[in-house]
């Protein structure tokens, strides 16, 4: 009767916001009177402390070389028998990629009612309710599950990450080996390992059109780099190849929720804000005063971005000088 | 090759959002619909590039009362041969799951196109649930996709980078940006639009599994604090003391 929680491993480490999903999960079991059991899959040599120090009562390893885990019909298949063994009637992800291809599967499978990028605790006191995004973050809805079934995806970085538990040893977990069968080939992975993943970044650095050129983005990438910042950008600027489409934040790209977004030479469209106005604090750079961004921000510095950025990277330096 | 794209309709992106009857319901008044964009401009677009270069046909699939019927309209001006709507309220991403998977499982589609998510509710679920409910493959957010033979190829963002992928006929698949560029209905489309045939079928029993029981508009920001661009390196301070994200 435990409440499942599905986590990754990304470079050597248990993901942070699975980390942050286990938490989240353990919460739940508490206040329902269970535990959270953690699910990851290939972990290989990596340790699996965090998941019980997050959280997790019980730890179980998938390890099977020949899961194809960028298959969401073979990960539903073994998730949905996980939460069976587990008498789950309760599955967390975190709302990431393999969460928007897995969970919504998952939730048909189990006929679980779901609820996607949730961002609260859910209330389990009567009806079980827990609040959402709904219009790209211009609003929250409460959605009511009906279903004794349930499957949230928690939209990361929407608390703090707490790892202050017990290790637990992990248990291996066998799937039968017709759940394997695939017909998804893998034919090329890119990773782009140098660069932060932009929607775990908690430090963001975005620019647009007030750059005036691609050939301007190193004092971005500089100012980004001094942070250890993701970059970002407004949608004019990948739409002309600027940059690549993937750093695009915005109704129609991506929506990320950092702790610091910094947006420079972004006038702060309405589209672009629905992306990025779930982060914890914004500050705008613009030289004209009257870019609706401001009214988003909670810092803003009216001025000319080739004088401003520079400014910034040498506050920075002098910074990280003054914490050592 | 058939292709089927799901097709939703949204509030246009500049609309003013605002809550009705005690804030249960969203308030549609003075709002202008639109076909949802990324089951437009990628999901839809890409399904008829890929028919005017391979043949076949291309149908759109949506959930909603008559007056989801402009926006069909406006996806058959695009290029769509012709539409089908469910003559049901779109409640949740599974009941419409549920909707479209007893259409297409008597239709034969090779390919089921769907946008990554909607704008309104932002929650990337049908085509997931649709691919379980009709036991096929899902390549979930793909950003590229072309065709030869029976056979997709598909590339699609991973953590950290991105994946190609490659599948036989029938799979679903979600749409993202990059996968195509939007069009502009032309006038021969838009009369062309009128005459295509939209046939409207009744709903089948499905499970209200979640329901929306309110919503509250999110919180904008009070104030924003300006320092001024001479001393602009102040604001690294503000933002370790003050903010404390750094």
């Amino acid at each position: 009767m435990s409440i499942l929680v599905y986590t990754e491993v990304s470079k050597g480490k248990i993901k942070k916001a699975s980390l942050e999903a286990v938490n989240y999960a353990a919460q739940i079991a508490a206040k329902t009177g269970t535990s959270a059991t953690a699910i990851i899959i290939n972990a290989g040599e990596t340790s699996l402390d965090d998941l019980g120090k997050a959280g997790a009562s019980k730890v179980l390893h998938v390890a099977n070389a020949s899961i194809n885990t960028s298959d969401s019909q073979v990960l539903t298949r073994i998730l949905n028998h996980a939460a069976e063994a587990e008498g789950s009637s309760i599955v967390i992800f975190s709302n990431d990629l393999t969460a928007k291809a897995v969970a919504p599967r998952l939730a048909a499978r189990m006929k679980a009612g779901f609820v996607p990028g949730a961002v609260d605790y859910p209330n389990t006191d009567g009806a079980f309710t827990v609040n959402k995004n709904v219009f790209s973050g211009k609003a929250i809805a409460t959605y009511q599950v009906n279903s004794a079934k349930k499957v949230i995806s928690l939209l990361p970085n929407s608390f703090q990450v707490k790892t202050d538990g017990a290790a637990v040893a992990a248990s291996n977990f066998d799937v039968p080996a017709d759940f394997l069968a695939s017909r998804i080939k893998v034919k090329e992975v890119k990773r782009e390992t140098n660069e932060l993943s932009l929607p775990e970044a908690e430090l963001v650095v975005s620019a647009g059109r007030g750059m005036k050129g691609p050939e301007n983005w190193g004092m971005i990438e500089d100012l980004a780099k001094q942070l250890g910042a993701a970059t970002a950008c407004s949608r004019p600027v990948s739409d002309i190849g600027w940059r690549p489409h993937h750093e695009h934040v915005g109704q129609t790209g991506i929506a990320i929720r950092p702790n610091l977004y910094i947006a420079v030479g972004i006038s702060g469209a309405i589209q672009h804000l629905a992306g990025v106005n779930g982060s914890k604090t914004i500050v705008v750079i613009n030289k004209d005063p009257e870019a609706p961004f401001f009214k988003a921000a909670d810092y803003g510095i009216v001025g000319d971005a080739f004088e401003v950025v520079p400014k910034l990277i040498e506050a920075v330096k002098k910074f990280k000088a003054s914490q050592n | 090759m058939k292709i089927l794209v799901c097709i939703s309709k949204a509030p246009d992106t500049t609309a003013k959002i605002a809550f009705k009857d005690n804030n249960t319901a969203f308030d549609e008044n003075n709002v202008q619909y639109i076909v949802n964009p990324y089951d437009e401009w990628y999901a839809l677009v890409r399904a008829l590039e890929l028919k005017e270069t391979l043949g076949g046909t291309v149908t759109t699939v949506s959930v909603g009362g008559a007056d989801m019927e402009a926006i069909i309209r406006k996806a058959f001006a695009i290029g769509a041969d012709d539409g089908v709507r469910i003559d049901a309220e779109p409640t949740d991403a599974f009941f419409v799951a549920e909707q479209i998977a007893a259409y297409a499982k008597q239709g034969g589609f090779d390919l089921i196109m769907a946008g990554k998510e909607t704008i309104n509710y932002n929650g990337s679920s049908l085509g997931g649930m649709l691919a379980e409910l009709m036991d096929m493959p899902y390549v979930s957010m793909a950003t590229k996709l072309d065709v030869a033979g029976s056979t997709a190829t598909i590339e699609c963002d991973i953590d950290g980078g991105t994946e190609v992928l490659e599948c036989d006929f029938p799979l679903v698949i979600s749409a993202a940006k990059g996968m195509a560029e939007a069009r502009i209905p032309n006038m021969r489309g838009i009369m062309a639009a009128r005459t295509k045939a939209l046939n409207v079928i009744p709903a089948v029993a499905a499970d209200k599994l979640t329901e929306v029981k309110s919503y509250t508009l999110a919180q904008g920001r009070t104030t924003c604090k300006m320092i001024d661009a001479e001393n602009a390196g102040s604001l690294i301070e503000m933002l370790h003391n003050e903010a404390k994200v750094i």
